[in-house]
């Protein structure tokens, strides 16, 4: 018998073990699920997963592909780098489009609304119909907001794409239930125990690549909602907003309409990591306008089927 | 810096909501705007003081209940460690919740409040706790300002609690008087009680010693996926990958390949950062063997001279989740580790009485209930008790019908029937 206090225990930081955690949950929805697809926005929680899936899959390729979700409202920067990123590692790219659906009579703006956050969950759904998708990865976070702070790793959806909080399976250990039936299909969060920290001291410690709005630059910029929004030919302004040139990033990328620059001159990620340091507001906090409408807008629109 | 995960349950107003609040608080892990809004809820609901509780309040049936009725999961970091809370509910009727959060946990804080003593629900928590198989619990005895900062409570609670947990094993069992409305004893020492000489509790979550957790003396490796790159750069590549459940791998090491006995050795162990001298739980890596063998997901390596039961029966401790009981014959899907087969219930033997720990014979387990059955199995599964390993120990049952996870299983024995020991400890 081998004493355990002899073995070396290779060591082991938090990092080693978020990583081998969301490692095991693809592996295992590439294992149980016959077409899973993994979403990809650009974002740095999808570079995160896409990091993940590189060390879930390599050598091989990867057993799914990507689909990015397409507002039309997309910072120019953040497109340039999504294709890049789908170039390099050569995995093939699905684009749904939120202006297709609107053009098709799918959806419809909201007159005076310029965001297309809601309207992104027909166009996902559709996409997902479509290509018959029965597993979705998600790089959502349970730190980012509390009705999220609930949810499985494995979220069930029905055929509406709908969250159902009260009816959850328990998720127990790592073993993950996949079953589904007609109609369902899951949504799988692989960094659902990662915090804002944590991904960026992974971005810092794997070295990987970052659309450049996440590091301080200067942009043109109004004040609205408490907010810095960055100028954009779909954000018409009133006239008392006005526009000043500042030194600014984001910390999230979404629908360039809703998503805030914060004054920032943090320019490298260990700046940036630094800045989260010493936050006190959360990224969502800072930088959505649209979870700011309700204490429950996040459980509302989960339950209608968004991420 | 490492990764401690606890788990929380205290019953209804015990002070856990406020316990955990003021972690976060004191720990910098609440923001500025979350705080902001439950200081908002707070004035509007007519509270004089800021209701830290507030900040762990999730979905909106709850806060309309006023109870916190799911599992919630929670991150804060201190320099020294990052922590996962899974904060679970405390009533009877949510044991499933406590036992969902508990599966994981390193660590089991049990609230207890000073004024009452130790009642029924503390009790159904140290149980589930133990049963789970958390290595480390910290009674939390909470409202001590409530009764002046009195020793002799603290005491007399202590003594109690550790007469009753005597017949659980429970591995590292400690005390902390708190008051988590005041923050004594959380994290910094209460200059209240000068006659408590530990810890405060934030010390123990940050320097308790968990390395010797992990189970590095079986070796058990469950094949999740099969890699096979269809490139010509890799085309004789054949790995299995997967997260190590117990012991140390290393290259070179004789493997037998379960349920098929076949033997073979460790040619590689990889991850995309490069090869391995050696692997261990909770690593996930790619291991490619000297020959060639039939080998797919559900199959589990392991070492010639440490093995698990390969069996088709088990007798194991459940905890039913569903609202249509367990009976006997009853028939679910069983996923262990990476294998699903189809399960049979033999046999229920009892039902446990959470409090009095007594054993009562049972048709059926209703929702909630824990028991011990004996399961069939339509395929040969390869198991370890749950007290040797959680990985390869523990599985759940899923409804055939619904596809739903309706119960937590925790392996006791594998292999055929046998008679159960008296003395043998609950837990
Ligand atoms: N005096 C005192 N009151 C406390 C303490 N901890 C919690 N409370 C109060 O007990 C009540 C219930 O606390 P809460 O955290 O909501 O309990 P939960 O139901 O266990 O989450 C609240 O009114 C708290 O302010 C404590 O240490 N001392």
């Amino acid at each position: 018998m081998i004493d355990a206090a002899q073995v070396p225990a290779p060591r082991f930081s938090h990092l080693d073990a978020l990583e081998a955690e969301s490692v095991f949950i693809m592996r295992e929805v590439a294992a149980e699920f016959q077409h899973p697809a993994l979403l990809f926005s650009g974002g740095k929680d999808s570079i995160v997963l896409l990091r993940l899936a590189e060390k879930a899959f390599r050598p091989a390729r990867f057993p799914f592909p990507l689909m990015h979700v397409d507002t039309g409202h997309n910072f120019p920067e953040v497109m340039d780098f999504r294709d890049r990123r789908v170039a390099e590692l050569g995995e093939r790219l699905i684009v749904a489009s939120v202006q297709q659906s609107i053009d098709s009579g799918r959806v419809r703006e909201e007159p005076g609304n310029p965001s297309r956050n809601r309207l992104q969950t027909t166009t996902l759904l559709d996409g997902i119909l479509e290509h018959g998708f029965d597993a979705v990865f998600g790089g959502a976070r349970r730190d980012e907001e509390k009705a999220r702070a609930k949810e499985r790793v494995f979220s069930l959806r029905d055929e509406f794409g709908q969250w159902e909080p009260r009816s959850q399976r328990p998720e127990l250990w790592s073993l993950y239930n996949g079953r589904l039936r007609r109609g369902q299909h899951m949504r799988v969060f692989p960094i659902s125990n990662w915090t804002e920290m944590d991904v960026w001291q992974y971005i810092e410690r794997e070295q990987l690549e970052v659309p450049s709005i996440y590091f301080a630059h200067e942009r043109d910029v109004f004040r609205r909602d408490n907010m810095w929004l960055g100028t954009s030919e779909h954000l018409p302004r009133g006239e008392d907003e006005l526009v000043e040139r500042m030194v600014v990033r984001y910390r999230t990328v979404g629908d360039a309409t809703c998503t805030g620059a914060v004054s920032s001159d943090a320019a490298t990620v260990e700046a940036i990591i630094v800045e989260v340091a010493a936050a006190r507001i959360t990224e969502r906090g800072a930088t959505r306008a649209d979870d700011a409408f309700s204490e429950t807008s996040m459980e509302d629109r989960k339950r209608e089927g968004y991420f | 810096m490492d990764l401690l995960r606890f788990s929380t349950a205290g019953s209804v107003d015990d002070g856990k909501s406020t316990l955990i609040g003021r972690l976060l608080f004191d720990s910098k892990g609440i923001f500025e705007d979350q705080y902001a809004a439950i200081e908002r809820t707070s004035r509007r609901r007519g509270h004089t003081k800021v209701d830290l509780a507030l900040l762990t309040d999730g979905l909106r049936a709850e806060r309309e209940q006023g109870i916190t009725i799911d599992v919630a999961y929670r991150y804060f970091a201190t320099p020294r460690r990052k922590f996962i809370v899974a904060d679970t509910p405390g009533h009877i009727q949510y044991t499933r919740n406590m036992v969902t959060g508990a599966s994981t946990a390193d660590l089991a804080i049990v609230l207890v409040d000073a004024r009452n003593g130790v009642l029924e629900q503390s009790r159904r928590h140290a149980f589930i706790a133990a049963l789970l198989g958390i290595p480390h619990i910290v009674v939390a005895v909470n409202k001590m300002d409530l009764v002046g900062y009195d020793e002799s409570v603290f005491e007399a609670i202590r003594a109690d609690f550790s007469e009753w947990a005597a017949k659980l094993a429970i591995k590292d069992l400690r005390f902390i008087p708190i008051s988590a409305l005041h923050g004594d004893n959380v994290v910094q020492r209460s200059l209240s009680m000068p006659w408590y000489q530990g810890p405060s509790l934030l010390y123990d979550l940050e320097n308790v010693y968990i390395g010797s957790d992990r189970n590095l003396i079986d070796p058990r490796f469950p094949v999740q996926w099969v890699i096979r790159p269809q490139s010509d750069a890799h085309h004789d590549f054949r790995g299995y990958a997967g997260q190590v459940a117990g012991g140390v791998f290393r290259t070179g090491d004789e493997v037998v390949v379960l349920p098929s006995g076949r033997r073979t050795r460790i040619s590689r162990i990889s991850t995309m950062d490069g090869d391995l001298e050696t692997a261990a739980p909770p690593m996930s890596v790619i291991i490619e063997l000297a020959d060639d063998v039939d080998i797919s997901r559900g199959n589990m390596l392991s070492r010639p001279h440490n093995q698990p039961t390969v069996a088709q029966e088990l007798e194991a401790m459940v905890c039913w989740m569903a609202d249509t009981p367990l009976k006997q014959g009853g028939r679910y899907y069983l996923k262990h580790t990476t294998k699903t087969v189809k399960a049979v219930v033999d046999d229920l033997r009892y039902a446990m009485d959470v409090n009095t720990l007594h054993r009562e014979p049972a048709t059926e387990l209703g929702l909630n209930a824990i028991g011990r059955v004996r399961l069939r199995t339509s395929e040969p599964l390869m198991l370890d008790e749950y007290r040797d390993s959680r990985t390869t120990g523990g599985f759940i049952l899923i409804d055939e019908a619904t596809s739903d996870t309706v119960g937590a299983g925790m392996v006791v024995r594998a292999g055929p029937e046998q008679h159960i020991e008296a003395d043998e400890a609950v837990a």
